[in-house]
């Protein structure tokens, strides 16, 4: 079941188009990347789910109905453009922003010191925001945006400015809400983490949605059957030796093997590939080129900026 | 089921305004608190009280010591003050004996200070009197003879009532109720004799300085705190908290908390000014004066409670000794209208911040840093500065077309309307200054959630007039 979706939504500002008719699915508990070049119009979408600003058309259903200005205390949002007042201590900050988000003052301080202690930041709860680093910061927006219980979490960019060690600290937390149920909507053009967090994506790109669903099929539709081969003991070109309809894309050698990149037609499996080699040369290793996410968004961006949509 | 539905809907609605509550007080609070607590503030607090405190009693101090001597003719067709005028140390009376209009031409060719002129009454005892002066009248002066003609009128009442007492000793009367029953205010109108013998009404010192203080008052609250609020939203937008802040609350309700937040912190600092100058300005004139008086107004009371008659004599001959200095000057403000003053002005101060403060809360939402705000800063403080530099004019000419106009338009009214109010002005205009002043609030704050609930978003851009009018018109 969805937790959230969107209904051919747009957005029109006076100059741009910042949203074309998207629509996307968030299904319960799962981790959504959304996904896109700058200025495709994600953050308007995202905007316009924690309803700062509103739609000029489409329809946003949460759980199982329409949104409502009261959601807002079922979301938290941590937006790419986030800071801290700087002369506030982190302890009253923290205190105000989670008392907005609807918590009263004894539950938002009782959650606010358990997380504290978690995180191992008790010791800043009465120094002045301007005294952290921007690491520090960021840990304190983020323990902030999930201090509520949020059933949908918001996240923009959220590793920007993060050095790997929190970074990594700040994936597993991502992963631990997921696993209590929260549903994460996750924006980013860093596919890496892609990879490693999204259980399902949407692309936009110039205010529409070009790819959507979840990223194992779309692997799946975008694997060219391409494997990559080691072996040994064979110096003339590897075509010489395979059937005309395997192509091969790429030969190289280092210091003890030799490799190609072999184009599988349709309907033949990597069994066939090795079939022809095996009398020839020893083989080392074989595994199948699996199109990155980052493959994917710049095959997927180029193609639809080489052929103009036609749908309109 | 429909009425369960709309129940629900009405209960859910009302859960929404209470939380929409609490969020708008939670804004105030932390916009409040976080100022108040500032090391400026507590600064700001303390200085401010001893510098108006200094300006209030060192002018006095040095009028009350000038040892320039006047001379007030007095023309008294009653009779009744006759040699009741006593010379003070720096005021000489003498008596004339001859009518107004000789008096007056006399009066332009001698180098007197004042004419005091006290026409015939009929029936009642005389509360009027007009001083021609050809300067304006020093305050101490008509003080002094207010004082005195009222102290004269009182005496001669009770002196009537104590008469009428004897005759008829049946019922018990309180010392409040005679005092009460014969307590007069006198009336004296100042009027301007020129070189040429022309006449013109001129105003007190006391209406101008009331006048021009609280219009000034109100210009430097509008501008110390309408720019607070300005760099308070241009601080959000800097530190890049806004949209962490809106994803909670709606940018209006930010936006407004952020005013009011501002708006109670310029309130509690005119306060604590107001208390503490005139604690202030109480203790070092009372030390001042203490040599003169002698008796404190609590063993006036005292004494009032002791005796009848001797009590009603003993307020009165106490209150008769001269009413110099400090004394004078209270008198002469107790003269003002000041339950309709003090009203306006917490109306003009409060409505009329709050309609800059959204001008300035707009402004910081449209820029990125406090050097960008120039262009936009510029018309909005044009009518304010005008209002200030005309304010020389409208004392001149109070009830004049400019000061009609000036008060009545929304973003000049507050500081001209407070310039105006103590020379009296109709309620009609008042009123109808009011509504326009509230409306024009209404009005721009209106305007100013449009621009900031799409500025407070965009960074990193310049800004144009055509760019605004466009945020205006968004949906």
């Amino acid at each position: 079941m969805d937790l959230f979706s969107a209904h051919s939504v747009s957005k029109q500002y006076s100059n741009h188009k910042a949203l074309d008719k998207v629509s996307i699915h968030v299904p319960d508990s799962h981790i959504f990347g959304l996904l896109g070049p700058n200025g495709a119009g994600k953050t308007t979408l995202i905007r316009i789910i924690n309803q700062i600003i509103a739609p000029d058309e489409g329809e946003l259903i949460f759980m199982g109905r329409e949104l409502q200005p009261n959601d807002i205390a079922f979301i938290g949002y941590l937006p790419e453009e986030r800071g801290l007042y700087k002369k506030m201590t982190v302890g009253e900050q923290a205190m105000y922003l989670a008392q907005l988000k609807g918590l009263s003052h004894h539950e938002a301080q009782q959650r606010l010191k358990y997380w504290f202690e978690k995180f191992g930041i008790r010791g800043w709860w009465n120094k002045k925001v301007e005294e952290l680093s921007k690491g520090m910061q960021q840990k304190i927006q983020f323990l902030v945006t999930i201090i509520h219980e949020p059933k949908l979490l918001i996240f923009d960019e959220p590793f920007s400015g993060f050095d790997p060690i929190n970074a990594n600290l700040m994936k597993e937390e991502i992963l631990a809400q997921k696993e209590k149920g929260a549903t994460i909507i996750f924006s980013t053009h860093n596919m890496s983490s892609v990879e490693e967090l999204c259980d399902d994506i949407a692309l936009i790109d110039r205010s529409k949605v070009i790819l959507s669903g979840a990223v194992r099929s779309i692997k799946k539709t975008f694997s060219t059957n391409t494997f990559g081969i080691s072996y040994n003991s064979f110096e003339e070109p590897l075509q010489t030796i395979l059937p005309p309809e395997f192509q091969v894309l790429s030969e190289s050698h280092d210091m003890d093997h030799r490799h190609a990149q072999v184009k599988l037609p349709a309907e033949a499996t990597p069994n066939d590939l090795i079939k022809s080699m095996l009398p020839h040369v020893i083989i080392y290793s074989v595994n199948e080129k699996i199109p990155s996410m980052n493959d994917i968004f710049i095959q997927a961006v180029t193609q639809q900026t080489t052929q103009p949509a036609t749908r309109d | 089921m429909i009425f369960l539905s709309r129940q629900l809907h009405n209960k859910q609605h009302n859960r929404q305004r209470e939380t929409d509550m609490k969020k708008i007080f939670l804004i105030i609070r932390r916009e409040y608190l976080t100022r108040v607590k500032k090391r400026s503030f507590i600064v700001m607090t303390i200085l401010g009280p001893l510098l108006m405190a200094a300006t209030i009693v060192v002018p006095i101090y040095l009028a009350t010591r000038t040892n320039e001597l006047k001379t007030v003719a007095v023309l008294d067709e009653t009779g009744i003050f006759f040699e009741k005028f006593k010379d003070t140390d720096n005021i000489r009376f003498h008596y004339l004996v001859s009518d107004i209009s000789t008096a007056k031409s006399d009066f332009s060719k001698s180098d007197d200070h004042a004419l005091l002129f006290i026409p015939k009454t009929e029936v009642t005892l005389p509360t009027n009197a007009i001083l021609y002066s050809e300067k304006s009248v020093n305050i101490n002066v008509s003080s002094y003879i207010k004082n005195v003609m009222s102290k004269q009128i009182e005496e001669l009442k009770l002196q009537a009532r104590l008469s009428e007492l004897q005759t008829d000793k049946k019922e018990p009367v309180s010392v409040d109720d005679i005092l009460r029953s014969i307590k007069t205010s006198v009336d004296i109108n100042t009027m301007k004799i020129g070189e040429d013998g022309k006449e013109s009404k001129s105003y007190t010192e006391i209406n101008m300085i009331l006048g021009m203080f609280s219009g000034i008052l109100i210009y430097f609250f509008i501008f110390l705190f309408g720019a607070q609020v300005m760099r308070g939203v241009i601080e959000e937008k800097t530190s890049r908290i806004v949209e962490v802040i809106i994803s909670s609350v709606r940018p209006f309700q930010l936006m407004m908390g952020k005013i009011i937040g501002v708006g109670l912190v310029g309130l509690t600092q005119f306060l604590l000014w107001v208390i503490l100058t005139f604690g202030i300005v109480t203790v070092v004139t009372s030390v001042m004066s203490s040599k003169d008086i002698g008796k404190s107004a609590t063993e006036q009371m005292m004494h009032q409670k002791e005796s009848m008659n001797a009590a009603v004599a003993g307020a009165i001959a106490s209150q008769k000794e001269s009413p110099e200095g400090m004394e004078g000057i209270m008198e002469a403000i107790n003269s003002v209208n000041f339950p309709v003053m003090i009203g306006a002005f917490i109306f003009f101060f409060l409505v009329g911040y709050l309609l800059y403060a959204a001008l300035f809360a707009a402004i910081g939402g449209a820029v990125d840093s406090e050097a960008d705000t120039q262009q936009f800063m510029f018309p909005i403080t044009i009518p304010l500065i005008l209002s200030i530099v005309m304010a020389q004019y409208i004392i001149q000419d109070p009830d004049g077309p400019v000061a009609f106009w000036f008060s009545i338009f929304p973003l000049t009214s507050p500081v001209t309307m407070m310039i105006r109010i103590p020379f009296g002005v109709p309620y009609i205009q008042v009123i109808l200054s009011m509504v326009l002043l509230l409306l024009g609030f209404l009005g721009t704050t209106w305007l100013a959630g449009k621009i900031y609930r799409t500025g407070i978003l965009m960074y990193g851009k310049k800004v144009s007039y055509k760019e605004l009018w466009k945020w205006i018109r968004y949906k």
